[in-house]
């Protein structure tokens, strides 16, 4: 059993990174989208809906096939290695689901709070960037927290794209020594322990952000 | 678009829809189970007997943390070390209602919660039997509101099906995979395949949505 | 329904002084209801301006319109001799106002609200020197000194660090007011302050209000339903109804011997209140 973990590490090493750049692009690309979902110019709308109806209402491994197999050839030519395939796939689909939850988060951010900024002649950039998007940031934590996990979950599927990550290295074991039970068993509890590990992250993140402020409450 | 290549996409379709016919037979048969496996797992999950709720609560949080193409292949390579040979298909179905029947468990629960108590304490006083407790008076009551989460399900369930080719079931993607690799040209299968998953997810999204609207306007 | 012209000597104000905030003419329409109807205002620099009516009869809106939160559909106001709702345009005739010409004239207004509206997540001093190191461009430093001034000068330089779920309603007004006066407004509007506040919240703030009015030169707008303060305070007090001032005068004008009758009834009917 011991020679199994080294490797197996290595693969949930794996996981992680692509797990923390995933996310980071799915934070990013899920505010423009909410921005460009809740835009008064029509078009800038159409693009942001049309994203997240794609990017959600396709399955993430016909995303991930599609970069990895499509793109390359003509007429896009454009080389991505695995690594960065998994990293846009993963973080343009669960981005997409994050729209939704930062527009919500958005907009359950109190009217006042744009009422006191025009009051003080803020621009809508700054007012939005240091009042709205803070708040809306720490409303959107919670289910933040089960999209993550999402994406951590979602992490096996690159290995469909011969991504080195824990799903692959789990089943390259599995096939060199059929020790079946102890691997997969291993890699289940190893997702596991990731995705606590991320619960606690995200309330601890929760606890630091809403200092001083009412627990539970928007302003 | 000149570069899509219609002729070869219409060659393909037939293979194609093919394929799809597994896509929807695991999803539909996948669901089925999902939703009466998951009212089992909840209302073990809310029993007093601690010996019955831990343990379900164990297992409904480890299966909702851990990805499905790992419990796939659990199934599909750990059994049949134990005498148990599942095919592919089998192993597929059961392993993604095993894991959407987690989730499920969680909205019935959330559904068994929004009955009052008074309906609860009215089927004790009445000494009615559990089973039809359950069938006569909670159920009903329980499961009208969130029959579009359960909705909501059964597209996840749709999508996730390309996992399964991972187990060498040929569902939709699978099968584009190979007119891939045996043509080369994967543009308009993969394209194609996206386009299958997109339709019938907005289809099945906005059938849900009809469903949730009439659940506003008609209270019991 | 226009207000009579407010007579020089009234207030003691100085006669022929250039309005710093005029109202000409100002209707706004919500669908069929209209809420500000052919308004005409003039306020002079310096004078304290109490605006009480029945709920409802638009007086906030008069408040926000100045405040450019709420469009108007007919007429002009103007802030310190500048359109506010209109700017000049090329050939000389007022046309609707850019954004950009809206935030130069707004910067002389500064505004105080019912809800207090704190940023939630900054701390008192954060709060204050936010829109000065933001928008005026100030360095922090100086703005956190001016803020430790006028939080001290509120009663609050204790309580710099203090976020606002940290505060009580009155202290939480009271930065608020400190919020809003560290843009240097020329005009300081007060929209119901006190109306959120638990009763015996609200002699910190009214005394705050005291305070300001005394020791500087503002200009202030208040909509109240603290008739004693308005009394006391108010160098005008103006009656609100339908849209436009039924009534206006001194305090003792307006409140000894109101000469319209749906002033006097309000006003008896707010007296039957105490």
């Amino acid at each position: 059993m011991g020679d199994l973990l080294p490797l197996l590490l290595q693969g949930a090493w794996v996981t992680v990174q692509i797990t923390f750049w995933g996310s980071l692009l799915a934070v990013v690309s899920a505010v423009i989208a909410a921005l460009g979902r809740l835009s008064p110019i029509g078009p800038l709308r159409w693009l942001a809906i049309a994203y997240i109806e794609v990017f959600r209402g396709t399955s993430l491994l016909v995303q991930l096939f599609w970069l990895y197999f499509v793109l390359p050839m003509p007429p896009f030519n454009v080389e991505m290695s695995a690594y960065a395939v998994a990293i846009v796939g993963l973080g343009l689909h669960i981005g997409a689901y994050g729209a939704e939850v930062m527009r919500g988060a958005i907009r359950s951010v109190a009217k006042g709070q744009y009422e006191a900024c025009q009051a003080l002649n803020m621009s809508p950039a700054k007012r939005f960037y240091r009042i709205i998007l803070p708040q809306a940031l720490l409303a959107a934590i919670p289910p933040g927290t089960n999209l993550l996990i999402e994406l951590l979950k979602n992490t096996s599927l690159v290995s469909l794209i011969t991504l080195s990550d824990l799903a692959f290295r789990a089943r390259q074991l599995d096939q060199a020594t059929f020790m079946t039970l102890e691997i997969f068993g291993l890699a289940l509890l190893m997702y596991f322990v990731m995705a606590q590990a991320i619960n606690l992250g995200m309330r601890r993140l929760e606890k630091r952000l809403a200092r001083g402020r009412m627990r539970g409450g928007l302003s | 678009m000149n570069f899509f290549d219609w002729q070869f996409a219409w060659s393909i379709l037939p293979q194609l829809l093919q394929a799809s016919l597994n896509t929807l037979l695991i999803t539909f048969g996948g669901f089925a189970i999902a939703i009466v496996l998951g009212l089992f797992l909840a209302i073990a999950r809310r029993s007093r007997q601690v010996w019955i709720s831990w343990p379900a609560t164990g297992l409904i949080e480890f299966i909702r943390s851990t990805p499905l193409l790992i419990q796939v292949y659990f199934l599909f390579y750990v059994f049949p070390n134990y005498g148990i040979s599942l095919t592919a298909l089998q192993a597929g179905i059961l392993g993604i209602a095993l894991h959407y029947a987690c989730y499920t468990a969680e909205v019935y629960r959330a559904g068994l919660d929004a009955v009052p108590r008074a309906q609860w304490e009215a089927v004790t006083a009445l000494n009615l039997s559990p089973l039809s407790a359950y069938r006569n008076i909670i159920l009903p009551q329980a499961l009208r509101p969130i029959l579009p989460a359960l909705g909501n399900y059964l597209v996840a369930m749709l999508k996730d099906t390309p996992v399964l080719s991972a187990i060498t079931v040929v569902e939709i993607m699978q099968q584009a995979k190979n007119i891939g690799s045996e043509s080369f040209r994967y543009l308009e299968p993969i394209t194609m395949v996206g386009l299958f998953f997109l339709l019938l997810s907005l289809g099945l999204a906005w059938c849900v949505r009809r469903l949730e609207d009439r659940m506003e306007e008609a209270p019991r | 329904m226009n207000a009579p012209h407010l007579s020089p000597n009234a207030a003691g104000i100085p006669a022929m002084s250039q309005p710093i905030v005029r109202f000409t003419d100002v209707t706004k329409r919500y669908g069929n209801l209209t809420v500000l109807n052919h308004l005409n205002l003039e306020v002079a620099a310096g004078e304290k301006v109490a605006i009480i009516g029945p709920s409802g009869s638009g007086k906030s809106t008069l408040l926000r319109a100045l405040m450019t939160l709420e469009d108007i559909d007919e007429g002009v106001i103007e802030v310190d001799d500048q359109p506010l709702t209109h700017m000049p345009g090329r050939d000389g005739r007022l046309v609707r106002a850019s954004a950009g010409h809206q935030r130069k004239v707004r910067g002389k207004i500064g505004m105080v609200f019912q809800s207090f509206n704190l940023f939630p997540h900054m701390n008192a001093m954060q709060n204050v020197i936010e829109a000065p190191v933001q928008v005026l461009g100030m360095n922090k430093r100086e703005a956190s000194e001016r803020a430790r001034e006028l939080l001290d000068m509120v009663g609050l330089g204790a309580k710099l660090e203090h976020y606002p779920s940290q505060l009580s309603g009155g202290q939480q007004q009271r930065v608020a007011i400190a919020r809003a006066l560290a843009m240097r407004p020329k005009v300081m509007l007060f929209d119901e302050v006190t109306s959120a506040l638990d009763p015996e919240l609200c002699g910190e703030v009214l005394n705050v209000i005291r305070r300001l009015g005394s020791e500087h030169k503002l200009t202030m707008l208040m909509v109240t339903h603290q008739m004693g303060f308005a009394r006391e305070f108010a160098d005008r007090v103006c009656f609100f109804h339908q849209g436009c001032i039924h009534e206006q005068g001194t305090p003792a004008e307006l409140f000894g011997n109101p000469q319209q009758e749906r002033t006097q009834s309000f006003l008896s009917a707010v007296n039957e209140a105490h």
